[in-house]
């Protein structure tokens, strides 16, 4: 009989090397005329021990990690595809601390499951959600979005009952859903990892999007870095067809639902929903005003869903389950779960799914296990590259998104990436301004110049000149930039950049005290 | 240029069409030559200037042609977290190149990337469709020895 070995085909994972090891995992079985069955799966999240090769046994599936080619011969020495003992043996892989504490919702296929085996997805609660949708009127089902408490995941936490409503109610030969997959922020990749570990919950979502509206195409912007993703997402879309979920008659049931993915080319600024629409109608990725909302004039401008790739990938279990069952998770207005995405300086980066609730600490020190360098971690940057950095004396604040509001911070997509003390937060306020500088668009003054204008001042600031002059220069442009830029990449900008300087004066060489205002 | 007319005819029906026929240059001929624009602008019913516009618009689209391989860093937070910028010294250094340039004996363009969302195992970088994680000043002259061999 042959023995199911799992190594991920996550792009991650390739990065540490699980090509190589699934080719010599591959020739060494059949040099030793042992029979494999090799799957590739997506990746558990528990990066820190990628590639990590899993074994299908009578105990489960037991995990090895991180095997590297040269580790190859001595798992099988070992006897790993009856679970021997390994230097790198991690036991039963749901049973590994960092997994087994998890509350995993969105992800709970992730890792587990073949991303493009439509039965595999099938045999895990796959399409329950849509054949309840089926079953519903599209007020039924916003109904139960709404209930769930769901917020966009992109990062402006809007409700998405209310957004779904907006469209719903709002009468269109033709209306969209469009899936904001730009996944640009730095510290983030659990859109990356939905799209490429589990495609059909995101294509289950979408559909139960449309048919929830009214809206019978779909688009998905994928932004052009994550090739892994669009593969899988492709790959999944054409079986979805030929399968019947998507297309003139889904299930049977008469409803309609097409999908396409469409690439984006390097603009950070399309993770902007109107920016994003521009793009898929052909054009630079210009800004729009709003009002009119992209739910009354959204793509060519008819009314559209536009909504982040994780906020769609829980639909699914929402339906499944009912909005009740994913409202009870989390606490305050922050409901259901969130895939927390931890990056940058720490020893055990990886996904984290969990209720809102969890302390930033829990997450770096607990799950974490603190800095990859072993020095203290001075700062963390909490939401991506317009996310404020939040010291030490902030980390017990819970992951929710009105007590990061209530420090000027943003939970924005759940990335964190954590810096130890060698890092100089001027340096990092000035590559701030520099990556709006690269990435603004150009239609709004404050964004345009003025981030230009702000990597000048921060250069003069750490060089010293004229700091009584250049501070308060600097606070006026930021407050400029907040108020007066058409969307977040102007205006939140000033979070890195006065959350650095308001938390680390020291780095900007001024005292403690000097500039707590 | 048969080829680039042939990609304009299949996908100038698609509404929002620029982007897509754009990505099918650049796949083709790994950047969009000028003289393609008129071609562009006339299928779509645009002018030349927009056309050209949405080409400089986008961070991704080039109009000069690459090197034989491409390399995109991450010059993101995550990857400065964790050394990117002293890796970034030492590739440009290696290669003899700043950003946005080609080597000399046309092997090896460098470009800067916002984010390769393999911030798990910073500092990251990606060689034509190869990824790599956890990159050092050694995986990277290792990794660009084995593209350059097939160069």
């Amino acid at each position: 009989m042959s023995v199911t070995v799992y190594i991920p085909c996550d792009s991650a994972a390739i990065g540490l090397g699980a090509e190589r090891v699934a080719k010599a995992i591959a020739s060494e079985a059949a040099k030793r005329n042992i029979e494999i069955d090799l799957i590739r799966n997506g990746s558990r999240g528990l990066y820190y021990l990628e590639p990590m090769v899993e074994v299908a046994t009578d105990k489960g599936r037991v995990a090895y990690g991180p095997v590297q080619v040269s580790d190859v011969a001595g798992l099988f020495d070992a006897g790993f595809l009856t679970g021997g003992s390994h230097p790198q043996s991690l036991g039963v892989t749901d049973e590994i601390p960092y997994l087994k504490k998890q509350q995993r919702l969105t992800f709970a296929r992730v890792g587990i499951t073949d991303p493009i085996s439509l039965d595999d997805y099938l045999a895990r609660d796959g399409y329950r959600g849509l054949k309840n949708a089926l079953s519903l009127s599209g007020a039924d089902i916003v109904k139960h979005v709404t209930d769930s408490g769901l917020r966009g995941r992109g990062g402006a936490a809007f409700p998405t009952g209310i957004k779904w409503n907006t469209v719903l109610n709002t009468p269109s030969e033709q209306k969209y859903i469009v899936c904001n997959a730009d996944e640009g922020d730095s510290g983030t990749y659990s859109d990356r990892m939905i799209m490429e570990g589990d495609p059909y919950v995101l294509i289950e979502g979408m559909t139960i999007a449309g048919i929830a509206v009214g809206a019978s195409q779909g688009y998905i912007y994928l932004r052009c870095e994550y090739p892994h993703a669009h593969k899988a997402l492709n790959a999944a879309i054409a079986k979805a067809y030929a399968a019947g979920y998507l297309g003139d008659n889904i299930c049977g049931s008469g409803e309609k639902f097409d999908l396409e993915v469409r690439l984006g080319a390097g603009a950070y600024v399309c993770g902007e929903e109107t920016s994003l629409i521009e793009s898929l109608e052909g054009k630079r990725g210009l800004v729009r005003f709003k009002p009119p909302l992209p739910a009354i004039k959204g793509l060519f401008g008819e009314p559209t869903v536009i909504n982040n790739v994780i906020s769609l990938a829980s639909v699914p279990i929402i339906l499944d389950k009912g909005g009740e069952f994913y409202k009870n998770y989390g606490m305050g207005r922050s409901r259901g779960t969130l895939p927390i995405q931890l990056a940058g300086n720490l020893k055990n980066c990886g996904l984290i799914e969990l209720a809102f609730g969890v302390t930033l600490r829990e997450l770096l020190y607990d799950y974490g296990g603190g800095s990859a360098t072993g020095k203290p971690i001075k700062a963390v940057q909490v939401g991506g590259p317009l996310g404020a950095y939040l010291p030490e004396s902030q980390f017990d604040t819970p992951v929710d998104y009105e007590e990061f509001a209530k420090l000027w911070a943003v939970l924005g997509h759940g990335g964190v990436v954590a810096f130890d003390d060698t890092v100089d937060m001027a340096d990092m306020a000035r590559y701030s301004m520099e990556f709006c500088k690269i990435e603004s668009c150009g239609k709004c003054t404050p964004c345009r110049i003025g981030s230009t204008r702000g990597m000048e001042v921060l250069e003069d600031i750490m060089q010293g000149r004229d700091l009584n002059k250049n501070v308060p220069l600097l606070r006026d442009l930021c407050n400029t930039l907040l108020n007066g830029s058409l969307c977040a990449l102007g205006g939140m900008t000033s979070y890195p950049v006065l959350s650095a300087l308001n938390h680390f004066p020291e780095d900007f060489g001024l005292s403690k005290q000097a500039d707590a205002a | 240029m048969p080829k680039v007319q042939e990609i304009i005819n299949n996908l100038k029906e698609l509404p929002g069409a620029l982007l897509p026929i754009l990505h099918g240059i650049q796949d083709e001929l790994g950047f969009i030559p000028a003289e393609c624009v008129p071609d562009i602008a006339k299928a779509l019913n645009l002018s030349r200037a927009e056309v050209h516009g949405v080409i400089s618009f986008y961070h991704y689209f080039r109009d000069t042609p690459p090197g034989k391989h491409t390399i995109h860093l991450c010059r993101a937070e995550s990857c400065q977290a964790m050394g990117s910028k002293a890796l970034e010294e030492h590739i440009k250094e290696k290669l003899g190149i700043d950003y946005h340039e080609t080597t000399a004996d046309g092997r090896f363009s460098l470009e800067p990337v916002y984010c390769l969302g393999l911030c798990a195992c910073s500092p990251s970088m990606q060689i034509d469709d190869e990824v790599y994680g956890k990159v050092s000043a050694d995986s990277f002259d290792a990794a660009i020895n084995e593209a350059g061999a097939t160069a």
